[in-house]
């Protein structure tokens, strides 16, 4: 967006010579005038509206005298970063995201700029998913080529199948590069599959890549290890700047050769429920926070109960005596880093709103609707707490019914 | 039932602040889950120097014996290991996530699983039973979650930081026990020749960089509040039409389960 001031010099110029054809439209809106009665009439609006100045200050003048056009700033545009193609590759540089939740991760667009500065102009970064995903933003994250792998044995945990899929992709393209987020959702184990499958040793938990050299942390974190980029690199978190400054054309591409299937050894047999109160509040998912529009606590913790959520709350409510101390969440409390937050009669004070920063996902449920958690807020519903949770609840049970009616 | 035989590959840690050498943090709950099981004959496995006092420590923690495979610190532990365990006819390998010293890239278990042919179950939470040659086990997911995997026997698990803690290790056993040597074919680590090793660097930290041109955006970024940037806002509607559109999300996302 720029918001350049910008002064149009002809147009002033037009606006004070009487005799230029465009004299007349170039004139301000015109302020007073006389009545049909005689009396002078004034537009105070038109006067107050005024003009920017030269140095980006609103200027009012009351003179009459205001020349040039009214409005002497450029619209806002949305500036759209110059687009990168890659017509023919001279390299692939593989990458397979996590995509957690069906979207680009922040160590996800880390891996993908490191990926990028690899590519450098002739090479292209391919990324590869599994399955669905919810991403829009695949072209301001650097990826020249999309491959999305789809089909009924990649669904769940399937690590061995997903290794066969990227050993065809192996051999098709021959990437130069296969580049994993080295996370514990998924990618640090794929990448090591991948290794060991295709028999290449790893840099693992790289930080920095630069000129062919390759540092990455060794041990318990203790020693760096310095060697030559190898061809699989397992990137930690940070390891470099996203991309930012251009976009890409994201171009759809497939395999041809056919992705053999083999017989899982592993079965999965479904994620298990974990009592979410016991799952520590700084990693939890999916949180359920309550602060001082909350008026029954009970209907509170069942809410938490039907949603699974794990339990937070703002300093208010801590300090009420509604919540312990260890349930804080916020600056002087917890910092979280729930993908989901669930914020129920929280008006979000500043602590509390640094508190969330790293939350994906904020839902606000309050009766205010100018306060800054509505404002923060993915989703925003402004009406009364006890109401809303008590349909959210109905809600929630209703579908859990009807899913247990399905499989019986 | 036939006796299972369990093996737990241990390594030697180093202790967070000092350095100092301690048995280390995930093999020692590799070797308690080990510990944990029943009907099973645990045999536990280091690849490295028999002189190293901080194997001991996991003789501390109940164990009348620990077969030690003598090597040197610059020799590749998979060979050996690999044809220990066929001998050993094992049934399932327990190893930790990753090593404290040396590389610690966490390939080991990989490797192993790959040369043997094995299934390998990575971040092994707890084994909840073990039945007519198939396992049933809970692998340890981000952010406090289990996945319930079964998997046939002979396999190879590596153990998160969610599996149980380990017993503590107690001084007598640590010398009674009785470390047993065998002599292994030594195999030299490539890296070791021509990777550089130097003490860890602290990482830069990251600068939020403001792309600004003008100095009324820079003030901008500067003072702004965080937002979200424009989110939905519901206003005057039921609670019923609120709770539906808050389902809906929460839905999407795949936090309902």
């Amino acid at each position: 967006m720029t918001d350049l001031i910008r002064r149009d010099p002809r147009a002033e110029w037009i606006a004070r010579n009487r005799l230029h054809p465009l004299h007349a439209a170039m004139q301000p809106q015109q302020t007073q005038w006389m009545g049909p009665n005689g009396l002078i009439r004034k537009n105070p609006h038109a006067l107050a509206s005024g003009f920017i100045g030269p140095a980006g200050i609103k200027r009012i003048d009351r003179s009459g005298a205001q020349q040039g056009t009214g409005k002497r700033q450029s619209t806002s545009v949305e500036v759209q970063s110059p687009l990168h193609v890659v017509e023919q590759p001279a390299f692939i540089i593989a990458v397979v995201p996590d995509m957690v939740g069906g979207r680009l991760g922040s160590h996800d667009k880390d891996v993908l700029g490191l990926a990028r500065g690899l590519a450098g102009q002739d090479g292209a970064v391919m990324a590869v998913i599994f399955g669905e995903h919810k991403e829009q933003s695949f072209d301001t994250a650097g990826v020249d080529r999309l491959l999305q792998i789809d089909g009924d044995e990649y669904v769940g945990y399937s690590p061995e199948q997903r290794v066969l899929a990227l050993r065809a992709l192996e051999s098709e393209y021959s990437p130069r590069h296969w580049l994993l987020p080295d996370s514990r959702t998924g990618g640090g184990e794929l990448g090591r599959r991948l290794a060991s499958s295709l028999g290449e040793r790893p840099a693992t938990r790289v930080w920095q890549i630069k000129d062919g050299q390759t540092l990455g942390r060794a041990g318990a974190g203790r020693e760096d290890i310095g060697q030559a980029t190898p061809r699989l690199i397992l990137a930690a978190p940070e390891c470099a700047e996203p991309v930012s400054e251009t976009r890409h054309e994201v171009r759809q591409v497939t395999l041809s050769v056919h992705i053999p299937r083999n017989l899982p050894r592993i079965e999965d047999l479904g994620s298990v429920a974990v009592d979410p109160a016991q799952i520590p509040m700084a990693e939890a998912e999916f949180m359920l926070s309550g602060g001082n529009g909350i008026k029954d606590w009970d209907l509170f913790h069942r809410a938490a109960i039907a949603l699974g959520a794990t339990e937070g709350a703002s300093r208010v409510a801590v300090d009420d005596g509604h919540m312990p101390r260890a349930r804080q969440v916020g600056a002087t409390g917890t910092w979280v880093t729930a993908r989901v937050y669930l914020a129920v009669g929280i008006s979000g004070a500043v602590q509390h709103l640094q508190g969330i920063g790293a939350c994906e996902k904020v839902v606000a449920v309050n009766r205010d609707p100018n306060c800054d958690m509505v404002k923060r807020a993915d989703l925003a519903v402004i009406g009364d707490a006890v109401e809303i949770l008590q349909a959210l609840i109905e809600r929630v049970e209703a579908y859990r019914n009807g899913a247990k009616r399905d499989a019986a | 039932m036939a006796e299972l035989n369990v093996v737990a590959l241990v390594s030697i840690g180093a202790h967070p602040a000092s350095g100092r050498p301690r048995r280390a943090e995930q093999d020692a709950r590799a070797v308690e889950l080990g510990l944990g099981l029943k009907h099973v004959k645990l045999d536990v496995v280091h690849a490295g120097d028999p002189q190293e006092d901080a194997l001991r420590a996991y003789l501390g923690m109940g164990l009348s014996a620990l077969t030690v495979l003598e090597q040197t610190h610059e020799t590749d532990a998979l060979p050996a290991l690999a044809e220990h365990l066929q001998m050993a006819n094992a049934h399932l390998v327990l190893t930790g996530g990753q090593a404290e010293t040396g590389e610690g890239s966490g390939m080991l278990p990989y490797l192993l699983a790959e040369r043997l042919g094995w299934p390998l179950i990575a971040g092994l939470a707890e084994i909840e039973h073990i039945e007519n040659g198939s396992a049933q086990v809970l692998q340890a997911l981000p952010r406090g979650q289990r996945r319930r995997l079964k998997v046939r026997l002979p396999f190879v698990a590596s153990v998160d930081q969610a599996a149980p803690a380990p017993r503590q290790s107690a001084f007598g056993p640590a010398r009674r026990g009785m470390l047993t040597r065998e002599e292994v074919e030594l195999v030299d680590d490539p890296l070791y020749a021509t990777a550089q090793w130097q003490p860890a660097r602290p990482r830069p930290k990251r600068l939020k960089v403001i792309k600004a041109k003008t100095g009324a955006e820079r003030m901008k970024a500067a003072t702004a509040k965080a937002s979200g940037g424009g989110g939905q806002v519901l206003a005057g509607v039921s609670p019923r039409d609120g709770a539906e559109a808050i389902f809906k999300l929460l839905h999407d996302e795949g936090v309902i389960r």
